[in-house]
């Protein structure tokens, strides 16, 4: 909400702080303000001139040379605007002045644009004459001022007066942030009672009286409110004899600063009325009005209304329309229609003020696709008590601006009406909450400024109806502490019973998962969590597939972000692919987030969310770094058993030849493996890619921090190195567990040391070599040891059809 | 025989002075200590000396052994020295050549913004817990006193999966599992990713994360949520940090307020960075509203509690100064490696 701080002074006439000062004051209150401009900023030196003279300019068609009279003195003026002529009053700024901007209009220079006396085609000029856009403002706020042209005063300003004053530009608007629960801050009269209460000076309301002349609002409307619930207050005054013209000088300039074009008295009032009490207001045309009858009822699901903008609207049975006895003539709270619309010609006013359900509306305009400054305002919910007091104040208006007579009564249409809320007034409560030690006093000072009246018999506070945020306890500390000052209240740390600080185990399983990818090279990334359902395509997953299982958003921001990710590698390939396009070499990348595993679809339950470690590379490394990360990984969080690798992983979206589980006490922990090509093309990148996903749910219950010494070995370690010729399809895998199983207690280790296909082994088998370490914890081993245990590896080895060399 | 010693040590001493390897200095222990060497051969003659006299000889030989010894060890170990000398200066690197580097990886950076923040609340006493990313409408909305038609519901432009199931849009949500649970006193903080409908631009992502914070105990005032929230501000961003409290309002806390602390660039003097202000807004915060409390089983005439939200995403973007929130999911590694 944006306001003139010269209209918040009408009210709090006692006010007296700088700017900055305010707006300080302001937000430590809770009113809180976004910023402020000076309306006259960059304006110097500029007065009322009059123009005593006219002459061509010898040397220039497009120019004349003007005698400003300017009080003090007489001023030669050279301009090429077309709209001036003898006696004018103009705006002129002097030698040494400054203006806002340039007469097109555009972006306000920051430093506004310097004015000095120089000579226009060899004629002096001691000044400039100013347009409205010359003075930092337009003909929207001005609708006066000339299009293209020097602004023209009216008559009554005083030659040599300042120009900036006549123009009411000596004035800051305050940009206000109001917070949902405070309806009664979005008006202006809510504002400046918070600014009274703020800077603890008296508060003055606008008076509100009504002459009226003497007829009977009931001779001219009659209304009827079908569902009370969507409409609980319908009040309508009637006005005759309207005569529309420009509304004053001063409701225009207040109306313009808060960003509103002015139009004229009576739509001016409207509008002067809803940003003053925060209450919308309709007028209709009263003759158009059938049978001088309202209605307020329910639309009909199917029904169409062309609202004053002349755009069709839709309509259905949830929206609450205003009709008279033959028709619509508004949607209620948000637009009136094109057939009851003010024109020029309006002899007879019917002004409404009501309130409506502020859920109904807000979804009324979503449902017609229409927001506007009064639907706004209604969706927050107003105060059925305010609108009697607009529409009375707007008939005030009417009456003191000479727009018209006002019928006397008003019609009144309400439900059962909120009663005002009364609470017990207990401050040590109060401070109990706050931590302070604030004076019963001091409280009940701070209740009256914001007019909440406390009943000392009954020690009761009556909330007025306007605060609807007040109801209980806590709300009345607040209000304490809002004027008693945050920054007062003292910092404490919390007393009672010390806790310890903890992060759980699957949290610090994944910290561990962080050092060890970042410790082998890999960078953290982030992905989002819901992606396009074409993922699956991509990454060539089957028909079936139940990873195709996604739970859809029922309102996504559009089908890139549609379906919660049921496996993580999109995200991973994306940013890989971001990277190789970008020529970034050697990239390695590693990611923790979650996927969404639904138990039925549609979901009636939560999903499964399962935290995915998913690592990443392209560039330097291969299948066996990426397994080099994983054991890493598995024996930092003690999974110190054998990992074994199955290379049936059935993953479409890797190689077929270089896939595999990570299998752990025979859970599958997750897989890894080489990007299949294809999937690499689908991704635009066109480098080998690895990429390796743990499952962290099934990993977790393994890990452990427990670790045992085992003591440093003191008896000599034997080794005995075999060398064989396998066939190409035994995996080293299952030469291992041969080793492994038969080797026996005394089995301490065994590396593969070389491995080699070609020349010099037969075709379809490959040399493998592997070095075996036995050890005894209580003893030196013997050579029958060593004998007895090779033995059995080798009968072992044999039997896979593996042959020993020589 | 005196001088005839006297005249064996000279040439001795005369030789290796005169020596300019190790192997000639050897030659000189061989020639004059030696089995072979004259000093020995002068012992061998000493049958020739007068038995009363060779006492004082012997004296006198092994002397003059000693002597020698002595020069000659001294002459080794300075010539040893200018060997190892003359091999280290051929040894001379070029310490300015590259560094051979483990390439270490990097974290994100809202990753060590999460941390940091943990680690203060850590050290304070707060167990870190997590709620689900997906929930119900009830611990999102309505446990938190924002009830079906509440127009928060709209500000928080929230994803729906189904008209009960949704993506949670604040980790305010974690706090009413945790209360639920009905352990008291409770100090948590609960990080996470929320969702809203916001397109992605410089200052938006539909996917970000918040740390919620909740505090629930006798006697717990707002008085201690500033004293706490002051003190997090220190540890993050530095001792000289100063916060401010502005009144707000949240549908679960009242009284509400936001945080604002000076800016860490200017020290709060007023900069491009934080707008001339000298402030910058941090977090909301509040003590938390009764009827949250009654709603999940807590009775507010005995607990009271405060709560706050911070966004990660917000805390990494100031600190380390990064101009647009896209790079924060771009995954480059050029960006990553700066932190």
């Amino acid at each position: 909400m944006n306001t003139a701080l010269s209209w918040i002074k009408a009210y709090v006439p006692d006010l007296e702080c700088t700017d900055q000062e305010y707006m300080d004051a302001m937000t430590l209150s809770g009113t809180k303000v976004e910023g402020y401009s000076r309306r006259d900023n960059n304006l110097e030196k500029i007065v009322v001139g009059r123009i005593d003279k006219i002459e061509r300019h010898p040397d220039a068609d497009k120019l004349i040379v003007c005698q400003v009279n300017i009080g003090s003195e007489v001023v030669q003026i050279v301009t090429g605007a077309p709209n001036v002529k003898e006696g004018d009053k103009v705006p002129v700024v002097l030698d040494g002045g400054k203006v806002a901007g340039g007469h097109d209009g555009g972006p306000l220079p920051e430093d506004g644009i310097q004015i000095k006396a120089g000579k226009l085609r060899g004629v002096p000029s001691n000044g400039m004459m100013c347009s409205i856009e010359e003075l930092g403002s337009d003909r929207n706020m001005y609708p006066e001022a000339p299009e293209l042209g020097i602004y023209i005063f009216e008559d009554d300003v005083e030659v040599g007066a300042d120009a900036v004053e006549a123009l009411g530009l000596h004035d800051t608007v305050f940009e206000y942030e109001v917070t949902s629960n405070r309806v009664d801050c979005y008006s202006v009269i809510g504002i400046a009672r918070e600014t009274a209460a703020t800077f603890r000076k008296p508060f003055y309301p606008p008076q509100v009286t009504v002459t009226g002349n003497g007829g009977n609002v009931e001779d001219y409307i009659s209304v009827e409110v079908e569902d009370k619930e969507l409409c609980p207050r319908y009040c309508a005054r009637v006005c005759t004899n309207i005569q529309i013209g420009p509304s004053p000088k001063w409701m225009q300039r207040r109306l313009a600063a808060s960003g509103i074009r002015p139009i004229n008295n009576l739509v001016d009032i409207t509008n002067y009325v809803m940003e003053e009490y925060g209450q919308p207001m309709h007028a209709y045309d009263l003759d158009m009005i059938a049978g001088h009858k309202i209605i307020v009822r329910r639309a009909k699901d199917g029904d169409s209304f062309r609202t004053l903008d002349g755009q069709d609207r839709n309509l259905d049975a949830d929206v609450l329309m205003i009709c008279d006895a033959e028709k619509e003539v508004g949607i209620a709270g948000i637009m009136g229609g094109e057939n009851s619309m003010i024109t020029d010609e309006v002899k007879t006013v019917l002004f409404e003020a009501a309130a409506f359900n502020g859920a109904n509306i807000r979804k009324s305009a979503k449902r017609v696709g229409l927001r506007t400054d009064a639907s706004g305002k209604f969706e927050k919910g107003l105060d059925p008590h305010n609108a009697e007091a607009a529409i009375n104040r707007a008939c005030q208006l009417i009456e003191e601006l000479g727009c018209g007579e006002v019928v006397d009564g008003m019609v009144d249409v309400s439900g059962e009406l909120k009663q005002e809320v009364v609470l017990p007034f207990e401050p040590d409560k109060y401070n109990k909450l706050l931590g302070t030690d604030v004076s019963k006093e001091e409280m009940l000072d701070i209740f009256k400024m914001i007019e909440l009246s406390y009943d000392p018999a009954a020690n009761n506070l009556t909330i007025p109806t306007f605060r609807q945020d007040l109801l209980r306890q806590c709300d009345i500390a607040e209000e304490v502490a809002r004027f008693y000052g945050y920054d007062k209240i003292p910092s404490t740390l919390p007393s009672g019973e010390a806790t310890t600080g903890k992060l759980p185990f699957k949290l610090r399983i994944e910290q561990k998962a962080r050092d060890i990818a970042e410790y082998c090279g890999f960078s953290q990334g982030m992905c989002y969590s819901f992606e396009s359902p074409k993922v699956f395509d991509k990454l060539l997953l089957d028909a079936d597939d139940p990873a195709r299982r996604a739970i859809s958003i029922a309102n996504p921001l559009g089908e890139d972000f549609s379906v919660m990710r049921t496996v993580s590698l999109n995200g991973m390939l994306t940013s890989l692919a971001t990277n190789y396009n970008r020529r970034n070499k050697d990239v390695r990348l590693y990611e923790l987030g979650n996927i969404y595993v639904p138990k039925a679809l549609p979901l009636t339950e939560l999903p499964d969310e399962r935290m995915q470690f998913t690592l990443g590379m392209y560039g330097d490394g291969d299948f066996f770094t990426m397994k080099g990360v994983i054991e890493e990984f598995l024996d930092s969080i003690g999974l110190h058993k054998k990992i074994k690798y199955d290379p049936n992983a059935g993953k479409n979206f890797l190689h077929p030849g270089r896939q595999a589980n990570v299998i752990y006490e025979g859970t599958i922990l997750g897989y890894l493996g080489e990007v299949h090509p294809e999937v690499c093309d689908n991704y635009d990148m066109k480098a080998r890619a690895y990429v390796a996903v743990l499952d962290m749910p099934q990993i977790v219950p393994y890990a452990t921090f427990d670790r045992k010494y085992e003591g440093i070995a003191r008896y000599p370690a034997v080794m005995r190195d075999i060398s064989m010729v396998v066939p190409k399809e035994v995996m080293v895998g299952q030469i291992e567990a041969v080793i492994a199983q038969r080797g026996g207690r005394i089995l301490e280790d065994y590396q593969l040391f070389d491995i080699y296909e070609g020349d010099q082994i037969k075709e379809g088998y490959k040399s493998v070599a592997y070095s075996i370490t036995f050890r005894a914890k209580d003893r030196t081993l013997e050579d029958a040891d060593i004998t007895a245990a090779m033995k059995k590896i080798l009968n072992g080895l044999e039997g896979m059809g593996i042959e020993l060399r020589s | 025989m005196k001088e005839k010693l006297e005249q064996i040590k000279a040439e001795a001493l005369r030789q290796i002075a005169s020596s300019d390897a190790l192997e000639k200095l050897n030659e000189v222990r061989v020639n004059y200590l030696g089995k072979k060497g004259e000093l020995t051969a002068v012992l061998k003659g000493m049958k020739d000396v007068a038995p009363e006299d060779r006492p004082k000889v012997g004296q006198l030989v092994n002397e003059t052994r000693a002597e020698i010894e002595k020069v000659l060890e001294e002459s080794v170990k300075k010539m040893e020295r200018a060997v190892r000398e003359a091999k280290m200066k051929k040894e001379v690197i070029d310490v300015t050549l590259p560094a051979k580097k483990n390439n270490v990886g990097h974290r994100h950076p809202s990753t060590i913004a999460l941390e940091e923040v943990e680690r203060i609340f850590i050290g304070m006493g707060y167990e870190v817990v997590e709620g689900p990313e997906v929930e119900r409408d009830y611990y999102n909305f309505e446990a938190l006193n924002i009830p079906a038609d509440h127009p928060a519901k709209d500000e928080q432009d929230t994803f729906y999966i189904t008209g009960d199931i949704l993506l949670r849009t604040q980790t305010s949500s974690t706090q009413v599992h945790e209360m639920e649970k009905g352990k008291l006193p409770i100090r948590m903080i609960a990080p996470g990713r929320v969702f809203r409908s916001d397109e992605v631009d410089a200052t938006h992502s539909p996917s970000f994360h918040q740390i919620e914070g909740l505090v629930i105990d006798k006697n717990i005032t707002l008085a201690d949520l500033k004293g706490t929230l002051a003190e997090f501000a220190k540890e993050l961003f530095g001792e000289e940090t100063k916060v401010k409290f502005r009144p707000h309002h949240f549908p679960f806390t009242e009284p509400s307020a936001e945080m604002d602390v000076t800016c860490f660039k200017c020290g709060g003097k007023g900069c491009r960075f934080c707008k001339g202000e000298g402030w910058i807004e941090i977090l909301g915060c509040g003590m938390v509203h009764p009827h949250v409390l009654e709603m999940s089983g807590i009775d507010p005439e005995q607990y009271s509690g405060f709560a706050f939200g911070v966004g990660l995403e917000r805390i990494a973007l100031l600190k380390y100064e990064i101009d647009d929130m896209r790079l924060l999911y771009e995954n480059d590694i050029r960006f990553l490696k700066q932190f």
